[in-house]
């Protein structure tokens, strides 16, 4: 569950170019929630993922993960809480190091990094099968550099990655911006599906209209600083994908 | 002529430690640290003066190693806490440590006259110039071993994936900062293990011996570089030799110079010179494949 309590960020402060980006929010995303994020460029909801994953600090107000206050947290020090998609399919994975040693240190986000050998044979049997559930093939190139897969395979792989350890929130941004109309489905989808089977709490941040009305139970509308729709799961199902391109 | 060969050989395996070091902070955390033209006489110094006091070889060799180990601390604390460049953070230290040698060595140079050296101790053979390869030999062979296992470890993916993509690591609970500076500190202790062999098998320690060594590091991964593309080789325990072959490769480049007759005040020169050859060749290379 995570709590944000009247939060605010202000960029510049007392200077000619301050910037008010987020001015009181409140908002509470319970836990199996699947939260699609819209709004206009310069409305926010980047900020505020960035409050939640700790890139940057709220100039007012506190931020819980399950009762625990994440509010001045390092970000490295916050892994432990939420696991993280990026835009850009190359920020999550690591090009030189094989598929299996990203899975590896995927396995270890919240646990310590020892001496031993944990990419063996073992392990590279348990993620085979993860990765053989995308049916994109990959499962026999588990000791092959990471860098040599297109955009949307690493996209998907990282979503695989982001639950190999335990993981209370996903947070999601923008993660099909640099992807095919194809393989940004598939990603959403496999999204879509840890949300289901496995009450995976996820916060996305999209663009796209169309896919902020088909997936998620719940929608969040940012405009200037402010959340100014908040439409939960049985209202967000009866909603038509013309209401919300009205809104904009 | 033979001999003169075996000498460049010797060379090399002493100054392969050194060469895995620069691997490690150029390659596998993507930092130029040129603390080692310091952290190289250091681990020397440190050989000269506990030997000829006939300290223990087993002490002399992790003090020598963690003297290095600390230069590299230093360095790496100067970059990634103070958030000061890396090249400027190793000149940095690098400056310093020619003082901190100077106090260590008490003079210029300190010679290893009737001193049981690393390769008397073990000298089992009559022939010395065997008896010097194969205990470095050993030596580097451990290095090796040592070094393939710690990079394929899950402390080393971690090393790994801090250099290759620090965003990735924060997003996965890695302290970034502080795993630099161990990176560095190792490279560095094995820049000190080059120095202790060094030191060693040419009997003495000077002031000077550092300067410009680093070069011939980096002059010895450049060629592990282009090996590596040449036999397109990714896993990372297999690059580890490329390395020492790369150190080997450079020494017998630098033996033929002389063999042809060069004057040896003209070595660094042409250690220059064939550095930037290789730097220029794989940059050729790269602009041919990408056309």
């Amino acid at each position: 569950m995570i709590e944000i309590q009247h939060i605010s960020k202000t960029f510049n402060k007392g200077k000619e170019d301050e910037v008010k980006a987020l001015t009181d929010i409140s908002i509470t995303i319970n836990k199996g929630e699947f939260v699609l994020i819209i709004g206009s460029n310069g409305s926010g909801k980047s900020t505020f993922f960035n409050i939640i994953q700790g890139t940057e600090h709220p100039t007012l107000g506190k931020v819980f993960i399950n009762n625990n206050d994440i509010t001045n947290l390092e970000e490295f020090k916050r892994s432990k809480l939420v696991s993280r998609i990026f835009q850009n399919p190359g920020h999550g994975t690591a090009p030189d190091l094989s598929i299996g040693e990203n899975f590896r240190l995927a396995a270890l986000r919240t646990k310590s990094k020892t001496l031993q050998i944990g990419n063996n044979k073992e392990f590279k049997k348990l993620i085979k099968d993860k990765i053989a559930s995308l049916g994109m093939g990959l499962e026999n190139k588990i000791d092959q550099p990471m860098g040599s897969l297109s955009g949307g395979q690493r996209q998907a792989l990282t979503l695989l990655m982001s639950v190999m350890d335990d993981t209370n929130v996903l947070l999601m941004d923008e993660p099909t911006a640099a992807l095919d109309p194809k393989s940004a489905q598939i990603i959403l989808q496999i999204a879509d599906k840890m949300n289901k089977e496995m009450g995976l709490t996820i916060l996305l941040v999209t663009h796209s209209l169309r896919d902020a009305h088909q997936y998620g139970n719940r929608l969040l509308q940012f405009k200037e600083g402010a959340i100014i729709r908040d439409i939960k799961s049985n209202e967000k199902s009866s909603l038509t994908l013309p209401d919300l391109y009205n809104w904009f | 002529m033979s001999q003169f060969y075996l000498t460049a050989l010797q060379l090399a395996l002493c100054l392969s430690p050194m060469a895995l070091g620069i691997f490690i902070s150029m390659k596998v955390f993507n930092i130029p640290d040129i603390t080692t033209d310091g952290s190289y006489t250091l681990g020397a110094t440190v050989t000269a003066v506990m030997l000829s006091q006939h300290y223990p070889l087993g002490a002399t060799l992790i003090m020598s190693m963690l003297a290095g180990a600390l230069a590299g601390v230093c360095t790496g604390f100067i970059h990634s806490k103070l958030k000061i460049d890396a090249l400027l953070s190793g000149i940095l230290v690098m400056t310093a440590l020619y003082s901190v040698n100077l106090i260590i060595l008490g003079r210029s140079n300190v010679p290893l006259i009737n001193v049981n050296t690393i390769f008397k101790v073990f000298s089992f053979s009559e022939n010395n110039i065997i008896v010097d390869l194969i205990v470095s030999g050993i030596i580097v062979i451990l290095i090796l071993f040592l070094l393939g296992y710690l990079l394929r470890s899950d402390f080393g993916i971690s090393m790994r994936a801090t250099g290759n993509n620090p965003i990735m690591t924060t997003a996965f609970g890695i302290n970034n900062n502080k795993i630099k500076i161990i990176g560095i500190a190792l490279a560095n202790s094995l820049t000190g293990l080059s120095g202790f062999l060094v030191s060693q098998y040419q009997g003495f320690s000077d002031i000077n011996m550092g300067i410009g060594i680093v070069i011939t590091g980096l002059g010895s991964v450049l060629i592990a570089g282009s090996l590596q593309k040449w036999f397109n080789i990714t896993k990372i325990g297999r690059q580890l030799p490329l390395v020492v072959a790369g150190a080997i490769v450079f020494q017998m480049v630098l033996a033929f110079a002389l063999s042809l007759g060069i004057d040896p005040n003209l070595l660094k020169l042409v250690t220059a010179l064939f550095v930037l050859f290789i730097v220029a060749i794989s940059a050729i290379g790269s602009k041919l494949k990408k056309n």
